[in-house]
């Protein structure tokens, strides 16, 4: 009887979880999986050119210093970025959710998920014009300061930094937000009562406690931006060259997609070797 | 009943006999896609006209490749018409279909690279100059040599367009070499290597650049001929200056792809695109130099391609850019991608 029931739970566990297996295969498995077959290929195998198998484009991210100097300027970006972003939008979740209630807190979730209901073409381009030589930001900094000051913040890295910063900050906000509503109240009071400082609670309660969701909200940042392109284009200017611009080119501009495929792969390779490695903090986070 | 059904179905049979609906691949707002330029068009074959845009040469090819049947005129820079004729995917033009033919520049009409195999695969369409334009605001003078991209008064606020190739010849030209023969490229690294910090930002489309130049960013960067007479009408304060070194030139003509469906009414498209009229009134809102002496010579006197091919010492100074191999483009571009990842 109890065997029956559990492979009709089993059936029933199938039937529902199909539709999200089914969307996972088409919408992800099947494209990474044309994607590392051209990553083995000599050339695109369509319009009648002649393709073979081969090693040559992983290879060539050996061949020269070039791309894993990108990579290594990439991974920079991401830990600035993500440093960054857990240094503001971690308070920011605190405020949501220790101090401010109500209307109040509605009002100000609604601040931080509207970046997320713009596009991130437009979001880049306002960056361009508050940035830009005797732009908006320029412009303010010289109307207050008496004396003349030249920011000009566009096409450096600091402007791809800032618009990282700004596209991905809600991710942060978010899962930090959720780990700090989680901690009962209570129990900062009682280590109040206790006689801790504010820096202790901080430290040996609230921060432990809140972990997951800051480290949940740095993975979600730190991929993204790793291989990210648009920005650094937009806002990178003559700087703006990093691994995922070249993955970009190679689609693009000269459409040698096994090579682009290939150095996705790796990038998608150092990216799961550094989440495997910071595994173990992940891990003990979570307890 | 059944008698109307039929006359109805013979109808729409003999509608699309007589309407062909012909696909044209080009750059977006390249002329071919001109509103007034279609309607007319339209009016006087019945005809209608769909567009489908490419933003590389390489992308124009792999579209052709992989979508037989799919377009019927395409626009193809000379240095690319051989491989496409060699490809199979463009078929010879037959020149009694367009009957502007006979106006148009015998020198182009024979130009060698149009002609690949002895046979005529692309209609000469128009040629224009890449060069450097300047901001007029910001120099009195117009500069006389290339060189002003290396000045250091002006670091920070140069740009050239982001492509290895093009970054290649200019250096090339600066340092009086052949753009179709480079013979020192290590020369030619040096060089853009001292290019490369005075620069502010790359450009990638026309529309980049204007925004560029009108935000102050740009004092002096390459530019195309066609687009700086657009720029110009459309009020920006530049000036297109063809340096003592020379420019490098480019021929663009239209094919019919060998897959096309529609090759009479691809024919009369190209016919319409090259004919006079339709020259007069683009080249009025900014246009490349026609391959109609006819429609030149209809320009008014104050016309930007009137004044340019006018001019002969700045004709005689264009290096007209010749096909170039897989082999040397990958050198350029894997030159080119070192020298950008350094920064």
């Amino acid at each position: 009887m109890a065997m029956t029931l559990a492979g009709r739970d089993r059936r029933r566990a199938l039937a529902l979880l199909s539709p999200a297996y089914l969307w996972l295969t088409v919408a992800v498995f099947l494209p990474l999986s044309a994607m590392a077959f051209f990553s083995f290929l000599s050339d695109v195998p369509f319009g009648g050119k002649d393709w073979h198998a081969t090693l040559d484009n992983y290879r060539a991210f050996f061949q020269t210093a070039t791309y894993a100097t990108l990579l290594w300027k990439s991974l920079k970006l991401g830990l600035i970025v993500t440093v960054v972003s857990v240094v503001v939008g971690f308070p920011c979740a605190y405020v949501l959710a220790k101090i401010v209630k109500g209307r109040s807190r509605e009002a100000l979730f609604l601040l931080v998920i509207l970046p997320f209901w713009s596009n991130s073409l437009v979001r880049i381009f306002s960056w361009a014009i508050v940035l830009r030589g005797n732009g908006v930001l320029d412009r303010a900094v010289n109307a207050i300061l008496p004396w003349d000051v030249k920011l000009n913040l566009m096409f450096s890295p600091t402007a791809i930094v800032i618009g990282l910063v700004h596209s991905y900050l809600p991710y942060v906000i978010l899962t930090s937000y959720l780990a700090l509503q989680a901690i009962d109240d209570s129990l900062i009071e009682a280590a109040r009562s206790l006689g801790a400082r504010r820096r202790t609670i901080l430290w040996r309660l609230i921060l432990p406690l809140a972990a997951p969701g800051i480290l949940a909200g740095a993975v979600l940042i730190f991929v993204p931006v790793v291989g990210s392109f648009m920005e650094p284009r937009l806002l990178g200017g003559r700087v703006g060259t990093y691994y995922g611009t070249v993955i970009e080119d190679q689609f693009v501009a000269v459409f040698n997609w096994p090579l682009g495929a290939a150095l996705s792969f790796i990038l998608l390779a150092v990216v799961l070797a550094i989440l495997a490695a910071a595994s173990p903090i992940l891990r003990r986070a979570r307890t | 009943m059944n008698r109307l059904l039929l006359t109805s179905a013979l109808v729409l049979a003999a509608n699309g006999a007589l309407a062909d609906e012909i696909r044209v691949l080009n750059w977006q707002g390249y002329g071919t896609d001109l509103d007034w330029a279609i309607a007319a068009y339209t009016e006087k074959t019945g005809n209608t006209v769909v567009h489908e845009y490419f933003t590389s040469e390489q992308e124009m090819l792999t579209k052709l490749r992989t979508n037989p049947g799919a377009y019927d005129v395409v626009l193809i820079n000379s240095a690319y018409t051989a491989q496409a004729k060699d490809e199979g995917l463009i078929d010879p033009i037959d020149s009694s279909m367009i009957q502007n033919f006979a106006d148009l520049d015998p020198s182009l009409t024979g130009n060698e690279d149009l002609n690949p195999g002895g046979a005529l695969h692309g209609v000469p369409w128009t040629w224009g100059l890449t060069s450097i334009a300047v901001n007029t605001n910001d120099f009195a003078e117009m500069p006389t040599s290339l060189s002003v991209l290396w000045d250091p008064q002006w670091k920070g606020r140069v740009s050239i367009r982001d492509d290895g190739l093009e970054a290649v010849q200019f250096a090339a030209m600066a340092l009086g070499q052949n753009i179709n023969q480079i013979t020192d490229l290590d020369a030619i690294k040096a060089k853009l290597t001292e290019l490369l910090p005075q620069m502010t930002t790359f450009w990638s489309s026309e529309n980049d650049w204007n925004q560029f130049m009108s935000a102050g960013d740009f004092a002096v960067a390459t530019y195309w001929s066609g687009s700086a007479s657009r720029s110009q009408a459309k009020g920006l304060p530049i000036a297109f200056v063809v340096p003592e070194e020379g420019a490098i030139g480019w021929l663009d003509g239209l094919s019919i792809p060998s897959t096309s469906t529609h090759k009479e009414a691809a024919a009369a498209f190209i016919d319409w695109m090259v004919d006079p009229a339709f020259y007069v009134k683009w080249d009025a809102e900014g246009a490349p130099v026609s391959s109609n002496t006819k429609a030149l010579a209809e320009l008014p006197e104050t016309s930007f391609n009137r004044k340019l091919v006018e001019d002969p010492a700045t004709v005689a100074r264009v290096q007209f850019m010749k096909p170039v191999s897989d082999a040397d483009r990958e050198t350029y571009l894997k030159l080119w991608q070192d020298l950008k990842a350094a920064q």
